[in-house]
């Protein structure tokens, strides 16, 4: 890994802790008397707030992830590192999209 | 493969580091279909609820009750290496290990009693 992908991976980390911790939080209180799309619909629909949070959490797993990903295709497979570099960037756009896709089909559904 | 490389596997911060790794793996893993799932919303209340419905099974709470002990140690361990990487050394990294792991089984068992 080289040091702009280290620092990236680190950045991403320390913004997403609390944001982890926040979301560890909204599992135990949604699942509190089961989960319903009604409850969960009735706290994002229309919220910036939430709309934001989640955004900022896609955004930043999206690179994190995908910078780990690559480290475990290059430490484990037998590929070559412009393949690799391939697979982790379209890795990191499908999680972007389909997490961006997510926030707003709760935000604005 | 030399055995010195092999010789370190059965240390606990090993064992930690390979669960860092695995942990975040399956939550990359995890993490598409859990995007697609929330987009259902896009075709309504009821097409998410259906799905939320289907994901009322015992497998499928205890697969959630596996993601919420790999979502917190993944944390747990992510603070450990920033902490390590980012101020001064300290002793008893084995026994902080440990206690993530614990932590992390305290809070999937917390949410089993919720779901079960």
């Amino acid at each position: 890994m080289n040091v702009r992908l280290y620092l990236w991976q680190r950045a991403t980390a320390v913004v997403m802790a609390p944001l982890v911790v926040a979301h560890i939080a909204v599992i135990f209180y949604a699942t509190r008397h089961g989960l319903s799309a009604a409850d969960i619909l009735a706290r994002t629909h229309g919220s910036v707030a939430w709309a934001a949070f989640y955004g900022v959490f896609v955004l930043a797993v999206s690179i994190h992830a995908s910078i780990g990903v690559r480290n475990i295709l290059n430490e484990w497979l037998p590929l070559n590192e412009r393949r690799i570099d391939a697979c982790a960037v379209f890795f990191g756009l499908v999680l972007a999209t389909l997490g961006l896709r997510a926030v707003a089909a709760v935000v604005l559904s | 493969m030399s055995t010195q490389l092999i010789k370190h596997r059965g240390s606990p911060l090993w064992v930690a580091a390979m669960l860092h790794r695995i942990s975040g793996l399956a939550l990359a893993i995890f993490l598409p279909p859990h995007f697609l799932a929330l987009g259902l919303a896009l075709e309504g209340e009821a097409r998410l609820d259906s799905f939320l419905r289907w994901s009322e099974q015992p497998l499928v709470k205890v697969s959630e009750i596996g993601l919420v002990f790999l979502f917190t140690v993944h944390l747990l361990g992510g603070l450990r290496i920033l902490v390590i990487e980012n101020f001064a050394w300290r002793d008893g990294q084995k026994q902080l290990a440990t206690l993530a792991a614990a932590l992390s089984a305290i809070v999937a068992f917390a949410f089993l009693v919720r779901v079960f």
